[in-house]
């Protein structure tokens, strides 16, 4: 039993000797789309990255970033195939309803990669993260918190940012608050939903966001990066997002020649759509 | 070799002493009374009152006549039999194979099978002697009968020390001549067995025994015989134990009671430590453990953890350990302590001998469980879930949560369909007021929580009917619209039941319901 640990512990050291190749630590990820990559905007995996809802009524948008970050982080790096660890509070689920396999799929996670943590108040939501995030066989860690409880602290965040920095697991804070607190985290992002680009037939389209960056602990390097705010919509089937330009919400084609329509022309995008949903 | 020890009376029922009746500082005797048939009955009496003169089945006016200071306490059956229980929790400490005796349907003595048990405490007189003075000191007096086969020891014991002698112990082989003298009625046996057993002159077992057993099988049943055989020693029957008997167990016994929780969880290390070197022995790895902390007044409790893989590694068990006992919402109580302290594993299954492998995911997958193991001690295994997803269009059916360290599950199969589906589903669905065009038109505004949502964009409907060969009653038809709101919220909205249906007089008017949100 104990020389598999051995010989765990020994490739860790030599993966820390060969120079951070441990998954997850001193690696990070884009959003994949345009508008933040301009930015400068990548997110380091390993740490701890906080999205927030300045409303309950966004907190489902909030949910799907922060999944969607999560799936962006275990794309890559090492982590293929780890599993993803949720902790949700139980009023989460009374207010928001319970989570639903299919929904996973529709958003491009096969359900049976998620391990579900149910706990009853924040003080044990936190409990129960601070001892996952400690686990690097996990791919990311969702943390779905009751709003601000005074247990989710600058010390309880800092510490959580520690731990995975040590294993390597990319960790989601994800709650609703008016004004932000002061938390250790990496990034820190307000979303909103976004109208979608609608679908022929005037059909919604896919998960779309009005995604804020409020903070970031600076880029590749050191260099600081700048805020922002960016409408994004998740491709679930390339695991990417895309920007979602405002111009292009029209239902009528944009005309070729123009410099959106040839860069919207040059992702593919609006010819894939439209023919999925035609057939 | 058996043991049978009927409990006699209730909690301070039994007293010590032969007080003598004259004796005025005596107690009075005490006895229990039931409603038989709108009169008072004698339901049980203590030694006093049984040396009175006064036995169950008597009206309580009689007995009162008899002996005027008379004690009277309501008989309550179901405080009997949870004494009883108590009892029998208590008796585990000396095997683990413990029995209700039933002998007419109500609970009123224990059956314990001690084979194997007897030398761990010195032989099985002293046993037995330790057995009725731990009882005693609890507060219940006892007769207690060792013999080979269980209807044997119940057959004397509830006859008294008759046959037997003082030390209670029938020698091996020696139990047909210790029932010889006994009335038959100690066979167990149907009343009427008994009746016609003693027209025909037949008094004791002694008499019968003397006999062919084809005839008596011919007039009064087989039962009769099995029973005879039984309680004469010639046919051994195999006891069916209160608990399901631990795959394997380690225990310790103090003799100085520990009461520190550290000690115990020192206690639970030392003992998950033999049961890992019992187990490895085997090759096999535990998925159920139970710890049970015997108190020195008899009270047993008991803690049960269970783990998603095969266990057997004494460190993360003690690690489990040590998150279940913090984990409890009421501590445990020693009160002036544990005594016995005793673990087992309650199930198991085979785990090969670790395996060197050069890979690294093995030891991540060891990880991922053994985290699941400790959160699933700690908050409980129903709340540490893994996804399940069912073969069906029923939305609410269409994913099951199942705890995370059950069986490995299957491969999963991908929906025939992508569909979109909502990330969160409320159950039940929510109602809504919409205003919608009749009759399958999509909603236009809808209220929900008390906001109003003006509708931008809509694509439906997706009509999805109740799967009628799981329910019975015929549940409407749901029409699903997927909704955009003006502000970019995305909702899963259905109208349950069909206008048409209305309007046919099959069904009510059609109602809105949300059902899930999208991100």
């Amino acid at each position: 039993m104990d020389p598999i640990r051995d010989v765990a512990a020994l490739r860790k050291r030599l993966a820390g000797l060969e120079g951070a190749r441990l998954p997850g630590v001193g690696s990070s990820f884009c959003l994949g789309a345009a508008g933040p990559e301009a930015g400068g905007v990548r997110l380091a995996r390993g740490a701890l990255h906080e999205v927030q809802a300045a409303a309950s009524a966004d907190m489902p948008a909030a949910t799907g970033f922060a999944l969607a970050l999560a799936l962006r982080a275990v794309r890559r790096g090492g982590a293929e195939g780890r599993p993803l660890l949720w902790v949700r509070q139980d009023m989460a689920e009374a207010e928001f309803g319970r989570l639903d396999a299919p929904g996973f799929a529709a958003l491009g996670l096969d359900p049976a990669r998620l391990i579900l943590v149910r706990a009853r108040d924040g003080a044990e939501v936190l409990r129960a993260a601070g001892d996952a995030v400690r686990c690097a066989g996990l791919g990311a860690l969702l943390i779905e918190i009751w709003g601000t409880p005074k247990a989710l602290d600058l010390t309880a965040t800092r510490r959580l940012a520690l731990r995975a920095a040590t294993s390597g697991v990319t960790s989601f804070l994800l709650h609703r608050t008016a004004q932000p607190a002061p938390t250790a985290v990496a990034t820190r992002w307000r979303v909103t939903p976004a109208a979608s680009a609608p679908l022929a037939g005037d059909a919604p389209g896919g998960p779309s966001f009005h995604a804020t960056l409020l903070r970031h602990r600076g880029g590749e390097g050191g260099r600081p990066v700048e805020g922002g705010d960016w409408i994004l919509e998740w491709d679930h089937e390339a695991c990417t997002f895309r920007d979602l330009d405002p111009l292009s919400r029209a239902v009528v084609p944009v005309p070729a020649g123009r410099p959106d329509g040839a860069a919207a022309q040059e992702a593919g995008r609006g010819e894939v759509v439209a023919l999925r949903r035609a057939g | 070799m058996r043991c049978a020890a009927p409990a006699e009376g209730a909690r301070g029922g039994g007293r010590a002493g032969d007080p003598a009746l004259d004796d005025p500082l005596a107690p009075a005797p005490l006895v229990f009374v039931e409603k038989v048939q709108n009169a008072l009955r004698l339901a049980a009496v203590d030694r006093a009152a049984r040396r009175a003169g006064l036995t169950p089945g008597l009206t309580l006016a009689d007995a009162r006549a008899r002996v005027p200071g008379l004690a009277v306490i309501d008989h309550d059956p179901a405080a009997d039999a949870a004494f009883l229980e108590e009892v029998a929790d208590d008796c585990d400490r000396w095997t683990p194979l413990v029995a209700l005796d039933t002998p007419e349907g109500v609970p009123d003595g224990l059956i314990l099978d001690i084979t194997g048990c007897a030398h761990l405490f010195g032989g099985e007189a002293a046993l037995r002697t330790r057995l009725l003075t731990h009882l005693q000191r609890h507060g219940a007096s006892a007769f207690a009968v060792i013999a080979g086969t269980p209807d044997a020891a119940r057959a004397l014991a509830r006859s008294g020390q008759g046959g037997v002698g003082r030390s209670g112990v029938v020698p091996p082989g020696g139990e047909a001549q210790a029932v010889a003298g006994l009335p038959v009625a100690r066979l167990g046996v149907s009343a009427e067995i008994v009746t016609g057993l003693s027209r025909a002159g037949l008094k004791t077992i002694g008499d019968l025994a003397a006999r062919p057993g084809t005839p008596l099988a011919a007039r009064f049943g087989r039962e009769l015989l099995t029973r005879l055989e039984r309680t004469l020693g010639r046919e051994d029957v195999r006891l069916v134990p209160r608990r399901p008997l631990p795959e394997c167990i380690a225990e310790r016994r103090f003799a100085e009671p520990i009461a520190r929780t550290a000690d115990i969880e020192a206690t639970l290390a030392r003992l998950v430590d033999d049961l890992a070197l019992m187990l490895e022995a085997r090759a096999m790895g535990g998925r159920a453990f139970e710890a049970c902390f015997f108190r020195t007044d008899g009270a047993v409790r008991r803690l049960k953890i269970e783990t998603a893989r095969p266990l057997r590694d004494g460190v993360a068990l003690a690690r489990l350990w040590h998150e279940r006992i913090e984990a409890l919402a009421d501590p445990l109580d020693p009160g002036f302590g544990f005594d016995l302290v005793r673990l087992g594993v309650i199930r198991a299954e085979p785990l090969s001998p670790a395996q060197v492998s050069l890979d690294g995911r093995a030891v991540e997958e060891e990880e991922v469980a053994a985290l699941v193991d400790r959160l699933g001690v700690r908050l409980g295994r129903e709340r540490v879930l893994r996804f399940l997803q069912r073969d069906t269009h029923d939305p609410d059916r269409a994913s099951a949560l199942v705890p995370a360290g059950g069986v490995p599950l299957p491969a999963p199969s991908p929906p025939p369909e992508a569909l979109v589906r909502p990330l969160t589903l409320f159950d039940p669905p929510q109602p809504v007021e919409a205003l919608a065009e009749v009759p399958d038109g999509p909603p236009l505004r809808f209220r929900w929580r008390r906001v109003v949502h003006e509708v931008a964009r809509a694509e439906g409907p997706e009509r999805l009917a109740a799967e009628w060969w799981r329910r019975p009653e015929a549940a409407p038809t749901r029409d699903y619209y997927r909704v955009e709101n003006r502000e970019g919220r995305r909702f899963w909205l259905f109208r349950a039941g069909l206008y048409e249906r209305e309007a046919q007089g099959e069904a009510g008017p059609p109602r809105w319901f949300l059902h899930g949100l999208f991100p």
